[in-house]
């Protein structure tokens, strides 16, 4: 079973045009996405602005409600959870957001910080907290008296580490990681992502990884996502979906990544024109106008999410390959 | 000489100095580069490195606290570092353009694309508004913009980030300048877009014989865009070099670290190589090699004296001791301790 699965989830929001009222559009952030995360595992959504990446993280979290959809939780629907049943779904999902200087509020020591969701949430006497302070710190490799001290003493990628142990503060089963790394040094990032893959092994960690950079994503995750206008597009098993990606969009998106090494020359696709608005998204496939394997009929019917090979794929150059149309949500294997 | 380089730094060094001129910040130490016309050079380095320091020091646009110290700038063998206020208002955006990183920042809201494109060609080549708003317009079909008529009459915020972006780099290249400096031009940009403007940066560059510089941390922008490479670590270049041989072969601890740092597509298994502790303060950096307390490979010397730059190859340099031409042998390296 899988530890979270999300069944042709939807949000849409309400936008105006403009200041003044005018005409009414629906932002169709996120338009029915599958998807599970199996304890122990990492699921990496990659996808380039406006695609829904984060809007699904937030549904994740419980911070947004979904439009349309089924959220199950270790099998159970969050909507009929009661009032204790998503409080222990709260704690179990966690979340560490990009930049490390917004998320720590300065006027608070580390301590203090860290044990805040314990404090909030469970009902411990103080010498408890400072014990479970003093073992997360150790658990995301500071020192026991960083406690006392101060964000602003801290440098990124310390302050990503005091974020990390605020989220494992009430044990969660799932984090979330939003771009964990994009706003610290290079020299730092590989230590925050080798403490993460660590975390997973030692406490059996689902994580849903968020992020632009492919090569980070592909390195942490068991499953990859890809998004395009709301929709997901391509699914599957990390290492195949990164070495032979199929959608012509998620190709175009590997070969614009940049190269590891200079020698490293490979054919890039380049797409033309942006990403349209998803107030008003294209009919059909969505990635048809920008696609360069379109073909008359992809204007017309969304396709479905079809299995190839290992992955799902949603397009309809591989109709012909296996039409297995059944809307299972992807899964780990 | 049939090839003089098009830029030449000279132990350039740019220091920012405390109002009592008790602090001194070494942002740009002694840097010595050069560049030829028509080629890329990448300027990579973490936050701190000193290389947005070193491209507001090419163009002479330092804050008031920062004085160039030392050194000189040669762009076509005159001495940048020399040249009076007002004979560098010529040259900016002449000879030498700049993007910057945030193309929203870089547009003014209140003024027309069209405006703006033609701006510094009405100062700099004193043409008429008639001609500079026809050559604005030419610039934006250069730089793959649909419909320039309509364009040039609207405002950045009707523009995306990758169309502004875009637009910058037309306002850059506008006057046709030698030289281009690049300051993380992309972080802003998705994926795709990126790919874009870097293939039209790239084409701008051969149409035009441009000289590119890239400030920017990402090593993968320099793996595609750049011919020669300059790593920075506190305000030194601590390697420099042809970019296909050090990403082969790199010379100092420090690059051969970020190279295994970085994850790879095609080895997803692999450990990251994570270097350990914090690029330091640069007003209180340690005696010795600033990387030393991070090094693996320090030995004892490098914590005393900092290493000049050494030529390894033909074309190279690197500050460590560990290229010097007769190397310690690999028994008197130690392993570096915490310091």
């Amino acid at each position: 079973m899988a530890l979270i699965e999300a069944i042709d989830i939807a949000k849409h929001f309400s936008a105006r045009r403009n200041a003044f009222g005018g005409e009414r559009g629906v932002v169709r952030a996120v338009d029915g996405i599958s998807f599970a995360i199996e304890q122990g595992q990492t699921l990496g959504i990659v996808g380039e602005s406006g695609c829904g990446k984060t809007t699904t993280a937030k549904l994740v979290l419980g911070l947004e409600e979904p439009s349309g959809g089924t959220m199950r939780f270790e099998g159970r629907d969050l909507r009929t959870l009661d009032g204790a049943g998503r409080r222990e779904y709260r704690k179990s999902i966690q979340a560490v957001f990009q930049d490390p200087y917004a998320s720590l509020n300065p006027r608070m020591r580390i301590g203090a910080i860290i044990a805040e969701p314990l404090v909030t949430n469970e009902k411990v006497t103080a010498d408890e907290v400072r014990a479970r302070v003093a073992e997360l710190l150790d658990l995301v490799g500071l020192p026991a008296h960083a406690a006392d001290l101060f964000p602003h003493e801290f440098s990124g990628g310390q302050r990503q580490r005091i974020a990390i142990a605020r989220a494992l503060a009430l044990s969660p089963k799932l984090i979330v990681l939003d771009e964990p790394v994009s706003a610290l040094d290079v020299s730092i990032r590989a230590q925050i992502l080798n403490l993460l893959r660590d975390l997973q092994a030692r406490l059996g960690l689902s994580y849903l990884f968020i992020a632009h950079d492919l090569a980070a994503v592909a390195h942490m995750s068991h499953m990859i996502a890809v998004m395009y206008l709301g929709k997901i597009v391509e699914s599957g098993e990390a290492r195949s979906l990164a070495r032979a990606p199929k959608h012509p969009y998620t190709e175009a998106l590997f070969s614009a990544a940049l190269p590891n090494h200079p020698d490293d020359r490979r054919e890039e696709i380049i797409l033309p024109g942006e990403v349209p608005s998803p107030i008003n998204p294209p009919s059909g496939c969505r990635f048809h106008p920008r696609c360069p394997r379109a073909m008359p009929g992809c204007a017309e019917q969304p396709p479905a999410l079809q299995v190839v090979g290992s992955g799902r794929v949603a397009c309809y150059l591989y109709d012909s390959v296996e039409t297995d149309r059944a809307a299972a949500p992807i899964a780990a294997g | 000489m049939p090839s003089a380089p098009l830029l030449q730094l000279d132990r350039l060094s740019t220091h920012y100095v405390s109002a009592q001129g008790t602090r001194i910040v070494r942002a740009v130490d002694e840097v010595s580069l050069s560049l030829n016309a028509g080629e890329t050079l990448g300027i990579v380095g973490e936050s701190g490195s000193g290389k947005s320091t070193l491209a507001l020091t090419l163009l002479r646009v330092l804050p008031p606290a920062a004085r160039i110290v030392g050194g000189r700038m040669l762009l076509d063998g005159e001495d940048l570092v020399q040249k009076s206020d007002v004979e560098m208002r010529e040259i900016r955006g002449k000879k030498i353009a700049m993007i910057l990183q945030d193309p929203m920042a870089s547009l003014n809201p209140l003024f027309t694309i069209g405006n703006q494109v033609a701006e510094p060609i009405q100062v700099h080549e004193g043409a008429r508004r008639k001609t500079a708003w026809e050559r604005a317009r030419a610039l934006l079909k250069a730089v793959r913009i649909q419909s320039p008529e309509a364009r040039v009459k609207q405002y950045p915020h009707e523009m995306s980030g990758g169309m502004r972006q875009r637009i910058v780099g037309a306002i850059g290249i506008s006057c046709e300048p030698r030289l281009l400096i690049a300051d993380e031009p992309t972080t802003s940009l998705d994926l795709t877009i990126q790919a874009q403007y870097l293939n039209l940066l790239r084409e701008l560059q051969r149409e035009h014989g441009l000289a590119l510089i890239f400030i920017t941390h990402n090593l993968g922008i320099v793996a595609k865009m750049c011919d020669q490479l300059a790593v920075m670590y506190a305000g030194r270049v601590v390697e420099s070099g042809p970019v296909s041989r050090i990403f082969n072969a790199p010379t100092h601890p420090y690059t051969e670290a970020l190279l295994n740092s970085i994850p790879r597509m095609s080895d997803p298994d692999q450990r990251l190589t994570a270097i350990d502790g914090q690029p330091p303060n640069l007003a209180a950096l340690p005696p010795g090699c600033a990387f030393a307390p991070r090094c693996l490979q320090a030995v004892p010397r490098c914590r005393e004296a900092a290493p000049p730059p050494f030529v390894p190859e033909e074309g190279r340099t690197a500050r460590c001791w560990l290229a010097e031409p007769s190397v310690a042998p690999a028994d008197q390296r130690v392993a570096s301790g915490a310091i």
